[in-house]
């Protein structure tokens, strides 16, 4: 594309022009890494059986429709929303242990992600959820709701506080419990970029026997879903400090072209 | 051609329990997005979308998020990513649902008929409705789309679509039914199967 028009089209712009051009500044993202993804199908995991799709994805172009995605800032989210051990607190602190949970997203460039929505729900330090169809046999604290939102700032950077979650059964095999962990739902900057995943924490004796963590079949991959302790991020005479990075699809170097 | 310097976060199941937080209407609480996506104001066709999600024994799968995203009545995106001013944005209109299946595996979005947006080779592509699939037992969400039956023309000439075998086709394609209530589109999704729904590696 020439110089001239590009100035004429100015950033952003996306016009449908002549074969060739430039039809959207965005650029397209990384494919999924099935290297690094889990299955549909890991038989480890019973559910996955009859849930799993088996037909051979069909690839699909990065258009418009993939490129863009639904933003929701600062103004969609309060301070509070980042304090698992206040949001839910009705007459008391919750019970557990206090833990400070910060990190980084970034893109597979190694580009901070800015601006982008985080949800995160979890057990109370029980192993209980506030979900109406948990039916475990576990006691709810009646100051812990368990779920948060916040939004990365211009580093991609986040920080929560919470109480450390508990293990609890699930049905998949005999005497299954699941490993402490932290489910999070990240937007990105595009429909393409979702990501919906788990942190686990360090020296927990259930991870090498969880399914669901085990579906990763490479184990670098595998053990960055494990959050790592950190001193520098622990609060002193308040809470333990984790960290967890996060990385998205990163970008192709070249524009989608028509 | 791509710098990559870091390797992806694993995704890993959304399990059963995410309802209180992404879909927390039942726990007195608000999302950030519910399935009922344009207002009285919002410009265009409104219509619903429904059906339901099977699994690979033809059961329902009642405790999936079905999360949509699509363009306006112009065909415009409220994203950065769609840049053209030329083309209005609708206030009224974000382009983002969430629901989540009941019992029965039914999941409804009630919105407005997307305009049509520019795909590949400069070719306008039919209407559609991008959609994602979160489930219990799916370590991976899966990719899809709904195109709408009235559409036959742009969807005869809509580039996916058309790489897509014929026989396929038909699992991406919502039948619209009239009604009192107005238009509404029906379309099953089978995760697995015979009439197993195309995915996409997008
Ligand atoms: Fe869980």
């Amino acid at each position: 594309m020439p110089a001239e028009t590009a100035a004429r089209v100015g950033p952003g712009r996306s016009p449908i022009g002549a074969c060739g051009e430039i039809v959207s500044n965005a650029k397209t993202y990384l494919p999924r890494d099935w290297g690094v993804q889990p299955p549909y199908l890991y038989e480890g995991y019973k559910s996955t059986v009859t849930r799993s799709p088996r037909k051979p994805l069909v690839p699909l172009p990065q258009t418009l429709s993939e490129l863009t995605g639904p933003v929701y800032g600062h103004d969609a989210v309060q301070a509070i929303d980042a304090d698992l051990t206040r949001n839910g607190a009705v007459n008391g602190q919750p019970l557990g242990q206090r833990i400070k949970v910060t990190g980084r997203v970034t893109d597979e460039n190694g580009r901070p992600v800015p601006g982008t929505l985080i949800e995160i729900w979890q057990t109370n330090a029980a192993g209980r959820y506030v979900h109406k169809v948990d039916t475990h046999d576990a006691p709810l604290d009646p100051n812990f709701f368990g779920a948060g939102r916040f939004v990365t700032d211009a580093d991609g950077r986040y920080t929560f506080h919470s109480i450390r979650p508990g293990e609890y059964p699930w049905l998949n095999h005999d005497k299954a419990f699941r490993p402490a962990h932290i489910h999070f739902s990240l937007l990105g900057p595009s429909f393409v970029t979702r990501l919906v995943t788990q942190m686990y924490f360090p020296g927990d004796a259930l991870l090498p026997l969880d399914p669901i963590f085990l579906s990763v079949s490479d184990e670098d991959a595998r053990n960055r879903l494990v959050s790592r302790y950190s001193v520098v991020a622990t609060e002193a005479d308040y809470a333990l400090g984790y960290e967890f990075d996060i990385v998205l699809r990163g970008r192709n170097a070249t524009p989608m072209v028509a | 051609m791509a710098d990559r310097k870091v390797t992806q976060t694993p995704g890993q199941t959304i399990g059963p329990f995410f309802a209180y937080c992404l879909t927390p209407e039942h726990y007195g609480r608000k999302g950030i997005a519910g399935n009922v996506m344009a207002g009285p104001a919002t410009l265009g066709e409104h219509i619903r979308i429904t059906g339901r999600l099977l699994d690979g024994e033809g059961g329902a799968m009642d405790d999936a998020l079905i999360e949509v995203w699509q363009a306006n009545a112009a065909g415009r995106y409220d994203s950065p990513g769609d840049a053209r001013d030329e083309v209005p944005l609708d206030p009224t209109f974000k382009g983002f649902g969430r629901c989540m299946t009941d019992r029965d595996g039914c999941f409804t979005f009630d919105t407005v008929k997307p305009g049509r947006v520019p795909g590949q080779g400069n070719r306008l592509q039919a209407p559609h409705v991008s959609v994602i699939i979160h489930s219990r037992g799916m370590l991976s969400h899966a990719c899809t789309r709904i195109y709408f039956s009235d559409e036959a023309k742009a969807n005869d000439e809509d580039p996916v679509l058309a790489s897509i075998e014929a026989q396929r086709r038909p699992t991406l394609v919502a039948r619209r039914e009239d009604t009192p209530g107005g238009p509404v589109y029906h379309l099953d999704i089978h995760i697995q199967g015979e009439k197993e729904t195309v995915f996409f590696d997008a």
